[in-house]
């Protein structure tokens, strides 16, 4: 604990770092193989049920490519739908990765703020901060594909 | 009659009493630790309002002339209104002050607010400026997220480090005259930055002010811990709590037996809040509910409040700040 003689000092530094070490002691852990085992079983699920969609999709006479997008799309809908039911968030508590990293978890990130900032109006609310979350991976997954493209094209 | 002690503190000749409180919370409140103590507890957490925000104002003025009713005050009893809330600009306490129309001076101390307004008001009673004086918090849970975090229904993971910021509000009302428990001293709190830059860790981030304001109390005071029969920190949080129990053990204070932490007061374990509350309500419900039920009935004589406030903001931790944090410590005797 910083005394008088020491507020702003040069002992800050020092006392930051013990400070730290402290908490790293005493922080609690999280549940690992708890939480493992969620995330495997949730991001496992609504992987399986992207595959049943898909393979459906494609017993309907679709190509392999378009039973992908109208999956994705599919899942799009399914991700926002249980956001607005206001199970998304439960399910992330719990799984964490499990239900960010699958494309529904990508529409929770939209839908979620979207619903959150209606509030404040259609233009400077939805409008605006629909993207807050979501914006940063559309821009470095755009720069990133550029990247690569040029790449490609330089190599052949 | 100077009535300033040590470096830090102050002690009161004609100790304001509090003599009366209200207190409001969610429904999550309403089914943890406190239930029996609450005036009111809401279905949800937005009621008939359209937005949490102005749940938040609502919850504060109910509470604010609920705590007036109380003790038969009209609102042209009060002299003064001190309140503060999280949100940016005082949003939920401004917006309340409007329908309340009294004199109102508004107080950030992040969730250390409540213990700066009991402070302020009993020096403002003290001082002669007044006669009854209103200390009020609020804190919204979905409202503070929102401004804090993430959108409420984002589907994120919370480290078990982090705390669950309380729905409600609370209400003192603080009178020269009366019958009650008494404000006797208090003592002012310093910023202090430990370094902590996790805004999840905001309890331990907290912790080192909370020891620093406690030590100079009982150095300003001469006083053991022994003297009061409960010492409670503001919202600290199991980790927190641990932490501030180290610290001033390496001073040789020790905290043993007669300190606890409101936020580890409000929620049951299996609600899951992690670490625990946090919050401006986090001590208002505790003190406005639970401890002036014990103060009146005399199961507690003497406690000290020591309010913790995390003064980041969104800005602050974009920015890669770490979190500066302040406690304030309030002595209430019967």
């Amino acid at each position: 604990m910083p005394n008088s003689s020491e507020s702003g000092s040069e002992n800050r530094p020092n006392f930051t770092w013990q400070y730290q070490t402290k908490l790293d002691q005493v922080k609690p852990k999280p549940p690992l193989a708890k939480n493992l085992l969620w995330a495997f079983m949730v991001g496992g699920l609504i992987c399986t049920i992207g595959q049943v969609i898909q393979n459906y999709i494609i017993e309907f006479g679709f190509g392999k490519q378009e039973a992908s997008a109208l999956t994705a799309a599919i899942m799009i809908f399914l991700g926002a739908l249980f956001t607005g039911l206001g199970v998304y968030d439960e399910l992330g508590k719990r799984a964490g990765a499990g239900s960010i990293v699958p494309i529904t978890g990508f529409a929770n990130s939209i839908v979620a703020p979207a619903m959150e900032f209606k509030r404040e109006g259609y233009v400077f609310g939805i409008g605006a901060k629909m993207f807050v979350i979501a914006g940063p991976v559309i821009v470095y997954g755009t720069v990133t594909a550029v990247v690569i493209g040029f790449i490609y094209w330089m190599l052949h | 009659m100077d009535k300033k002690r040590g470096e830090q503190s102050v002690v009161f000749d004609n100790p304001p009493v509090i003599t009366s409180t209200a207190l409001i919370g969610g429904p999550m409140e309403g089914n943890g630790l406190l239930s029996v103590y609450f005036d009111k507890v809401m279905e949800d957490n937005i009621g008939e309002m359209t937005s949490w925000e102005k749940c938040e104002s609502y919850m504060l003025e109910w509470v604010i002339t609920t705590a007036a009713q109380k003790v038969q005050i009209s609102s042209t009893q009060i002299d003064y209104i001190l309140a503060g809330d999280l949100l940016n600009q005082l949003m939920a306490t401004h917006f309340a002050m409007r329908s309340i129309g009294r004199p109102f001076l508004g107080l950030y101390g992040a969730c250390s607010t409540l213990a700066e307004s009991l402070l302020l008001g009993a020096m403002i009673l003290d001082g002669g400026f007044g006669k009854t004086i209103v200390a009020a918090v609020s804190s919204h849970h979905d409202a503070a997220e929102r401004q804090y975090r993430f959108p409420t229904e984002l589907g994120v993971q919370r480290p078990p480090m982090a705390q669950w910021t309380v729905t409600g509000a609370g209400a003192a009302i603080l009178s020269t005259i009366g019958a009650g428990p008494k404000i006797t001293a208090a003592t002012i709190g310093r910023v202090i930055d430990a370094g902590i830059q996790d805004t999840n860790a905001m309890g331990p981030a907290m912790a080192p002010a909370a020891a620093d304001t406690l030590w100079h109390h009982f150095q300003d005071f001469s006083r053991q811990p022994s003297y009061y029969d409960m010492i409670y920190s503001g919202d600290l949080g199991s980790v927190g709590k641990t932490l501030l129990i180290q610290l001033l053990d390496e001073k040789g204070i020790s905290l043993a037996g007669n300190y606890e932490d409101c936020g580890c007061m409000i929620y049951k374990a299996e609600q899951d809040p992690h670490a625990g509350a946090s919050g401006c309500a986090s001590s208002a419900l505790v003190l406005c509910g639970q401890l002036y039920k014990l103060l009146l009935t005399g199961q507690l004589r003497r406690i000290l409040l020591v309010g913790t406030g995390s003064l980041h903001s969104p800005t602050s931790y974009q920015q890669k700040e770490t979190i500066p944090g302040i406690a304030h410590a309030v002595a209430i005797e019967v």
